[in-house]
């Protein structure tokens, strides 16, 4: 066969874009998805993105999803490279979660306090059972809301802390870490940290969380509070000299209350675990505070062995932008390095078969 | 493409890569953290190399991307079309012609000159990685220049196989202070890293490091005095242009077994054939 | 009188919350003298050790080591660089689990090999050489150099130790508990090898043991410890044939009553 040599990369990559487009589109008979139809109706999937593409846009997020074919991986790494060539026009004062227009609030640790439990619009309590009025494209009744709009309530570890049950969260002036704009470096500071846990894969935070409640570093974990809701974000122009709210944003907070072995100083508090996020994201939020607290082992005193307390390791696979970058750059073109490995093998098998050919002529000979 | 700046990043960003990669300059083989942005092609498929080329990039460059020593792999089109698309640079797949070649896992088999960059995309910086895997632990013996745990894996080559083992990205001792990864071309090409004429500028986004060897640095592949380091290439000549000391590409021709080689870097290759091809 | 004292501290506090762990602790050592630590766990003489050899910091006093060159330097001023370069060279350190300090997925003779490789030899022939010959000093056979250690008993693993320590002739080596955990007949054969190894080449041993058998074995000089302070110091065999303090009655008693 006479070689042709290997060309029409381009057209290749043609080609397979062209081919893409069309099963993105999928039947042509179909209509069309729209954005808003993603955005009001697939709204965990666009908070999903939202939260590991690190940016707050509803629109966008849904135009990366439909980009992505669904992707969310994918659709979160669209979002990424967005971000990075979006110019800061100013950082907002920090968020105050205690003000929060709370759609949603409850405790694991007490069965009452001022706000009360309010369930939201959860999944807790369906049943997995496939509803096929959603197929019909049955429309739902509307729900009763109006009293839940207007619940505010102070945070679970502020109740805690008036009696000093629990260690204060230490406020600072400082500026913090930002992990957009400097390479990270362990050991990490709590700040960057957070950071990381905020934009990681959802699953791999999952089974980071899911490992320490199995005995792989245990941190004695209660759901303090898990709060959504819509959160004011604020900035103090230099021109004005005071903060003024430029919008809101729903977020999921998670308080995570966890046990502590005393101190020699200071007499025995309960610990904290943190998780943020945007949207509505349970458990993203919950995964978060778990694996923030077993990050905290070291810092803590305590034995710091399992996968889930070792920074390095949570932190440096997080991403799952890097990782799937990583991963699947497998499939680019190794040949080059694997015809050195070949020469390589070849020649130890040939040093192997001389030596062995040269025993069998030494006992022949003998 | 509307609304990017030139080679994409916001100059802001350049700068703060052409600050580390003066670090990096100054400090041949030692690894300089950067704030390595997100870039619309996924990690591990050359943001680094994509991000230090996008830095140093200007309108006059004309800039030639290889992959496996090819201009015509789907990766190196991706990037270069990248790169007129967001520049509008001159490209080239002649190697003579390039002021910067932007490169995966080779060399070009023709020598470089003073004024060219060559540009190398990292996988992963670190060369002890596959030794320790704490990025803290692997920065403490940088600093300290303890190698020990390298040179005990060549020893240990040497007594489990006869030979060192490592065919690609061959570590290498930079101006005898830094231990560095060349990238993972094959071991074939170190010697070319040694008091190269170019700029060689290293670049690993997903890990966030960047590194250099100023022009005419020393670079020495490790060894052992009495195991001298050895370059493999596959013993044959190139099928098309008869080379039989350029880097070879095997390609499986048929089902029985069938083989033929040819030249990795393409532009060298279509070179000696233009050049055999003409009267004399 | 020049003072040629190799090692001396003085004045050394540590607690760890409430307890004590070093109380105005005081020790010396000249070269090629081996000084035991003994006592009970508990009291202090791990962390003693940790402390003379830069380790663990004291929260008061000090810790001075004289260079061959005559020069002094406080062991807990020092940069880290220089810390981890003197025990790569003049100073060694050999646990009590060799686990500890073993690479256990290389072969023996890499093993032994890596401190002349750290320090600069790149003739593969010489360090492989210079590894056989260190494991015969400690009794394991030549033939076992590229064999890995995971395949070696506990008291090989621990000449093994020893030769990987020995390789760069270091003048001081700390030993914490070098024959802890290993059978009898296995510690009498370690403990004599050792003794030979440290009279022969004029090493310095700061040796930390509850075994009172071993310090007698090996050391010049005990140091008795109970909860933090030296009870006791002197001669060993007028230390533990004579015992002044009460606590070392009560050490050299149960011995002889076992």
């Amino acid at each position: 066969m006479a070689y042709v040599a290997v060309k029409g990369g381009e057209r290749a990559i043609d080609a397979a874009h062209a081919w893409l487009a069309t099963e993105r589109r999928g039947d042509p008979a179909v209509p069309q998805i729209e954005l808003n139809q993603i955005r009001e109706q697939l709204g965990r999937a666009i908070d999903r993105v939202m939260a590991e593409g690190s940016l707050y846009d509803r629109d966008l997020a849904a135009l990366a999803i439909k980009q992505a074919q669904g992707d969310l991986i994918e659709a979160a790494f669209l979002l990424r490279a967005f971000r990075t060539t979006l110019p800061r026009f100013a950082s907002s004062t920090p968020l105050d979660t205690a003000a929060m227009r709370i759609s949603r609030r409850i405790s694991a640790v007490f069965k009452d306090m001022p706000g009360g439990q309010v369930l939201g619009p959860t999944y807790d309590y369906t049943h997995r059972l496939l509803d096929f009025t959603l197929a019909a494209g049955i429309e739902p009744s509307p729900a009763l809301r109006e009293a839940a709009e207007t619940v505010r309530a102070p945070r679970i570890h502020d109740i805690l802390g008036q009696e000093g049950l629990i260690e204060p969260d230490a406020p600072s002036d400082a500026e913090p870490f930002d992990i957009t704009r400097e390479p990270l470096a362990f050991p990490a500071a709590r700040d960057a940290r957070l950071q990381s846990l905020a934009r990681g894969d959802e699953g791999f935070l999952l089974a980071m969380g899911y490992s320490t409640q199995r005995g792989w570093g245990g941190t004695h974990p209660f759901v303090g509070e898990i709060r959504m809701g819509a959160t004011a974000v604020e900035i103090t122009p230099p021109e004005l000299g005071f903060p003024i709210e430029i919008g809101e944003i729903t977020l999921t907070e998670c308080q995570m209350v966890n046990q502590f072995k005393g101190s020699r100083t200071v007499p025995p508090q309960f610990t904290r675990g943190y998780g943020l996020v945007f949207g509505h994201a349970d458990r993203r939020a919950m995964s978060m505070a778990l694996v923030d607290r077993a990050l905290r082992a070291g810092e803590l005193g305590e034995e710091a062995t399992a996968p889930a307390q070792i920074p390095e390791f949570v932190i440096s696979h997080c991403d799952n932008i890097e990782a799937t970058g990583f991963v699947e750059h497998l499939k680019l073109p190794h040949y080059v390095d694997f015809q050195s490995e070949l020469e390589t093998i070849r020649r130890m098998r040939r040093d192997a078969a001389n030596a062995s050919q040269d025993c069998d002529v030494q006992e022949a000979a003998e | 493409m509307n609304g990017y700046n030139f080679a994409y990043l916001d100059e802001q960003t350049k700068r703060m890569i052409r600050r580390a990669l003066l670090k990096a300059v100054a400090i041949p083989g030692h690894q300089i953290p950067f704030g390595s942005r997100e870039m619309p092609l996924p990690y591990g498929w050359g943001t680094g190399g994509i991000q230090v080329t996008a830095a140093v990039l200007g309108p006059q460059d004309v800039l030639k991307v290889i992959d496996q020593g090819a201009d015509d792999t789907t990766n190196a089109v991706s990037i270069r079309r990248f790169f007129a698309r967001t520049a509008g640079i001159a490209t080239t797949t002649h190697t003579s012609d390039a002021t910067i070649i932007q490169t995966r896992h080779r060399i070009p088999e023709q020598g470089l000159r003073e004024g060219q960059i060559l540009v190398y995309q990292v996988p992963m910086p670190e060369p002890l990685a596959k030794l320790e895997p704490s990025r803290a632990e692997t920065t403490r013996m940088h600093g300290l220049a303890e190698y020990g745990l390298m040179h005990v894996k060549l020893y240990e080559d040497i007594t489990r196989y006869g030979h060192v083992s490592i065919s690609y990205d061959y570590p290498v001792m930079v101006a005898e202070r830094y231990l560095m990864s060349p990238s993972p071309i094959p071991a074939y090409d170190n010697p070319k890293l040694h008091r190269n004429p170019a700029l060689q500028l290293f670049g690993a986004g997903r890990e966030k490091r960047l590194y250099a060897i100023p022009p005419y640095t020393a670079v020495r592949s490790l060894d052992f005095d009495d195991h001298p380091f050895r370059t493999t290439r596959a013993p044959q000549h190139c099928d098309l242009c008869g080379d039989d000391a350029s880097y070879l590409d095997e390609v499986v021709t048929d089902n029985q077994g069938g083989r033929m080689f040819v030249c990795s870097d393409t532009d060298h290759c279509e070179s000696r054939r233009a050049k055999q091809e003409q009267p004399a | 009188m020049t003072d040629d004292r190799m090692l001396s501290a003085s004045g050394l506090n540590l607690r760890f919350g409430t307890v004590p762990a070093l109380v105005d602790v005081a020790a010396e050592l000249w070269p090629g003298e081996v000084l035991a630590i003994v006592g009970e766990s508990g009291s202090g003489k791990t962390t003693l050790l940790n402390v003379l050899s830069g380790h663990m910091a004291p929260q008061s006093g000090q810790v001075l080591y004289r260079a061959p060159d005559g020069t002094e330097a406080d062991v807990h001023a020092m940069s880290a660089p220089m810390l981890r370069a003197l025990h790569r060279s003049d100073w060694g350190f050999v646990h009590q689990n060799p686990r500890d300090a073993l690479r256990m997925g290389v072969s023996a003779g890499g093993n032994v090999g890596e401190r002349l490789m750290a320090q600069g030899s790149r003739h593969y022939g010489d360090i492989r050489e210079a590894a056989i010959a260190w494991l015969a000093e400690v009794e394991i056979d030549a033939d076992r150099v590229d064999d890995l250690p995971r395949t070696f008993s506990g008291g090989m693993l621990q000449r093994l130790q020893i030769a990987r320590t020995l390789v760069t002739h270091p003048r001081l080596v700390f030993m914490d508990e070098p024959t802890g955990g290993l059978d009898v007949s296995v510690q009498a054969r370690l403990l004599d090898l050792i003794r030979g190894l440290v009279a022969r080449l004029g090493i310095a041993v700061v040796l930390v043991t509850h075994d009172l058998a071993v310090a007698r074995l090996l050391a010049h000089r005990v140091m008795v410890m109970q909860r933090g302070e030296v009870v006791e110091t002197g001669l060993t065999d007028q230390v533990l044939d004579d015992p002044q303090h009460p606590y070392t009655q009560l050490l050299v008693a149960s011995v002889l009553a076992a």
